[in-house]
């Protein structure tokens, strides 16, 4: 059997991720897990990116996006973290579903 | 036009204006300027003095003829090929005229007179001086008009200035429903009159009397219409000069103060009605004329029987000069234009006299009318007394007065005209009424001069009145004798008043004529009453075949006629009333029904009340029901109707348009409570609807 790793392999994980992340997104109602979610979705996203440069005609394109998203993500974490700490501290829930402030 | 033509025209003119100046003046200053009554009389007296003239000028000097002025009043709608629609009108004088100017302000300058006496005392005195002043303007203005449109014109204004001065004391009720019965029962003839003058003006388009008349003789109006038109002008006569059978307002109509009842309603304005058939006299056809005469004489006999029953002083004078005016439009109707035209002379001095005389009696009286509680007043008032015998003398037509000169010439024309058509009924009526009249008024005479005086109180305080009041009475009592008329007593030919008077020549044609009226013999080959098929009356002979022969033939048998009658009815009122040899209670118990019949007029204004009236009412009570329940009915209906179409609407806006609309609602509403779901507020729905939202697309738009 000829193992061979090609674009379709890491696409597919990627999807995976995608999917596990997208997942984590609508299921979970913790807000960390959503968080966690959506590092995986970017993260699958980062992976494609970084497959079509080694596979495809982006040259580095592809990886510096990839960086670029990283950095972004990490941001978004820790603003994102950040805005979680003062939801629980103001509603004591981090639960998604409870903070409905702004529906009535 | 000759200078004096011009001269007379003008005066007439100002004869006529001065009065409404005097009016205008007392209507507008009355309040503010004292004794302006004074200024009113003089102004009479100066309308007198000019008609005095005119008249003097005009026969005496001009003789025959008409002095006329006539303008253009309207003039429109002319254009080549088309008349337009044109009216003149003017005035005229011709003898009638000048008498007539004569006769309307000499009584209307005494009545002036009478009045300062006789309504001294009077709420008010100034209006009363200025609606006379109105009036004699107004029948001076009938006198003179030219053409028939003016002359209907002043005509209503008499009737105004009449109703102004019946209702004169119109806090009492009895004057104020007078002045409206006069009113209203005019207008029932006046309302024929109008017709008759739109059948004249649309067959000949001319109002003037020269014009009508001219057209009629060309043969623009003939026939049936002319006949119709001629009795219809007649018409308007009936109501005003009181003719059966419009005559019941007369009566009434002497609720006003004693001097209107001698001045409008015995003198002038009920000889009106005389002056206009006179006025039409050429264009009044044979049957016209006939029916004129036995409205006449049916007057005449109709009003002196209630005369006999009456004892209302005032009434038994109204009822005679019903009677009387009956005569002159007998005499008219006869043919005998100038008798009828003369009496309306005569009577309107004698006839103003008694009446100013019973005025002087009832201011003696303190306002006494009822003749049964006087009696006895000559020793008090010797002038009245003997006035007002002269004045009796003169109606009941005794020789030496005017009365018998006009009257025998009428009852003579009666005669010649029962000789001509052998139909006595006219004259028998006539000579009948010779008899009433000479028996009422001496039984008036009687009654209230003569004999023990039966309400001692009123008789103490009763004294003669001052001169204002008497000298009147002189001036009439004088004209009423026959040397003002005429030098020889017994010929009325030879008066001035019947020479000038001529009776005009008719304009009919030829077949509608009674062909014997003419004063002179006509061809009568294509007259259809020619003597020959008349019935064959007595010894009579029938050579007798035009007007004025038959005058001459029936002269002195209608004279003695006449005066026997008269005579014998003065003698039956002496017998009766003075000695007493007949009870006059015995006498009205043996003829009661005819008595009591009498008495109530005929039941004349029963009839009219339970007729004329009651229909009227009867009508307006129908159309009251109908407007209260088919008008109103349909008014309601309709209302209700539209009531209940907007109900229906407003459920069908309620049901259907707010059903659409709510149901609009209710399904956005239940769209929304359904899509609601979906908008759930939690992210992570959101994000599996985007997520499915994609997939849908990626597999949509999948290219294989």
């Amino acid at each position: 059997m000829n193992l061979h790793v090609g674009l379709t392999d890491f696409l597919v994980v990627s999807a995976i991720l995608f999917s596990l992340g997208i997942y984590g997104v609508v299921t979970r109602k913790n807000a960390i897990m959503v968080l966690m979610g959506i590092e995986l979705i970017l993260n699958s996203a980062n992976l494609n990116f970084v497959a079509f440069t080694r596979f495809g005609l982006m040259n580095l394109t592809g990886q510096v996006i990839a960086l670029f998203v990283i950095i972004l993500a990490a941001a978004e974490a820790a603003i994102l973290l950040a805005i979680v700490l003062n939801i629980h501290q103001q509603l004591d829930t981090v639960n998604v579903d409870e903070v409905d402030k702004l529906k009535n | 036009m000759s200078p004096i033509d011009t001269t007379l025209l003008n005066l007439a003119i100002a004869v006529l204006f001065l009065p409404l100046a005097g009016f205008t003046l007392l209507i507008f200053f009355g309040k503010k300027i004292p004794r302006l009554d004074l200024v009113e009389t003089g102004i009479l007296f100066l309308s007198l003095a000019f008609s005095l003239y005119i008249m003097i000028e005009k026969i005496f000097i001009l003789h025959l003829g008409t002095l006329d002025l006539t303008f253009r009043w309207i003039d429109i709608g002319a254009i080549v090929g088309h008349p337009g629609f044109v009216l003149d009108i003017g005035i005229a004088i011709d003898n009638i005229t000048a008498i007539m100017l004569v006769v309307v302000t000499l009584i209307s300058s005494l009545v002036h007179l009478f009045s300062f006496g006789y309504m001294r005392d009077d709420i008010r005195y100034i209006r009363y001086y200025a609606y006379l002043g109105f009036f004699s303007f107004s029948m001076l203005g009938i006198v003179l008009s030219n053409n028939i449109l003016m002359m209907y014109v002043f005509w209503e204004l008499v009737g105004i200035s009449s109703y102004l001065l019946i209702g004169h004391w119109y806090e009492k009720k009895s004057a104020s429903d007078a002045g409206k019965k006069a009113f209203i029962v005019n207008r029932v003839g006046d309302v024929g009159f109008f017709i008759g003058i739109m059948i004249v003006f649309t067959s000949l388009h001319t109002v003037l009397f020269s014009g009508i008349f001219k057209g009629i003789a060309a043969g623009q109006l003939s026939g049936p219409l002319l006949t119709a038109a001629g009795i219809l002008i007649f018409c308007g006569a009936v109501g005003k000069s009181a003719q059966f059978p419009l005559h019941v307002w007369l009566p009434d109509a002497m609720e006003g103060p004693t001097p209107v009842s001698a001045l409008i309603h015995a003198a002038t304005m009920v000889a009106a009605g005389v002056y206009l058939v006179a006025r039409v006299y050429p264009m009044l056809t044979g049957d016209a004329l006939t029916v004129i005469a036995y409205i006449g004489a049916v007057t005449a006999f109709l009003a002196a029987t209630i005369a006999i029953t009456q004892n209302d002083i005032k009434k038994v004078l109204a009822y005679s000069t019903i009677s009387q005016l009956g005569y002159m439009i007998l005499g008219l109707g006869v043919g005998a234009f100038s008798a009828g035209f003369f009496h309306l002379v005569t009577h309107a001095a004698f006839k103003a006299g008694l009446f100013l005389g019973s005025g002087s009696v009832i201011y003696a009286m303190h306002h006494e009318q009822d003749m049964r509680r006087m009696g006895g007043l000559r020793r008090k008032m010797p002038i009245t007394y003997w006035a007002f015998v002269i004045f009796s003398l003169s109606i009941s037509g005794i020789p030496f007065t005017s009365g018998f000169l006009s009257k025998d010439s009428i009852l003579g024309g009666a005669l010649a005209y029962g000789m001509l058509s052998g139909n006595y009924i006219i004259p028998i009526l006539g000579y009948g009424v010779v008899f009433l009249t000479a028996f009422y008024m001496f039984r008036l005479i009687i009654m209230t001069f003569h004999g023990e005086p039966r309400d001692h109180h009123k008789f103490e305080h009763a004294k003669e009145s001052p001169a204002v009041m008497t000298i009147p009475l002189v001036v009439l009592a004088a004209l009423s004798l026959f040397v003002f008329y005429t030098f020889n007593p017994f010929s009325p030919e030879s008066s001035w008043v019947m020479k000038s008077v001529v009776k005009p020549e008719s304009v009919v044609p030829a077949a509608q004529t009674r062909g014997w009226d003419n004063p002179v013999p006509v061809e009568t080959a294509s007259v259809p009453s020619t003597p020959n098929t008349l019935p064959q009356m007595g010894n009579q002979t029938r050579s007798v075949t035009y007007y004025g022969e038959a005058l001459e033939e029936s002269h002195y048998v209608g004279m003695g006629l006449s005066l026997t009658l008269a005579f014998l009815g003065i003698l039956a009122a002496f017998v009766v009333y003075q000695w007493k040899k007949v009870d006059a209670e015995k006498l009205k118990q043996s003829v009661k029904p005819v008595y009591t019949f009498l008495l109530n007029k005929w039941y004349f204004d029963e009839l009219y009340g339970a007729t004329v009236v009651a229909g009227t009412v009867g009508v307006s009570k129908a159309f009251a029901w109908f407007d209260g329940h088919v008008i109103d009915g349909i008014v309601n209906g309709a209302a209700a109707f539209t009531r209940g179409a907007s109900s229906l609407s407003g459920k069908f806006d309620h049901y259907v348009v707010d059903g659409l609309v709510n149901f609009s609602a209710w399904f956005t509403g239940l769209l929304g409570k359904g899509v609601r779901r979906v908008q759930t507020g939690k992210v992570q729905t959101y994000i599996v609807f985007a997520l499915l939202g994609v997939l849908i697309i990626f597999f949509a738009f999948r290219q294989f």
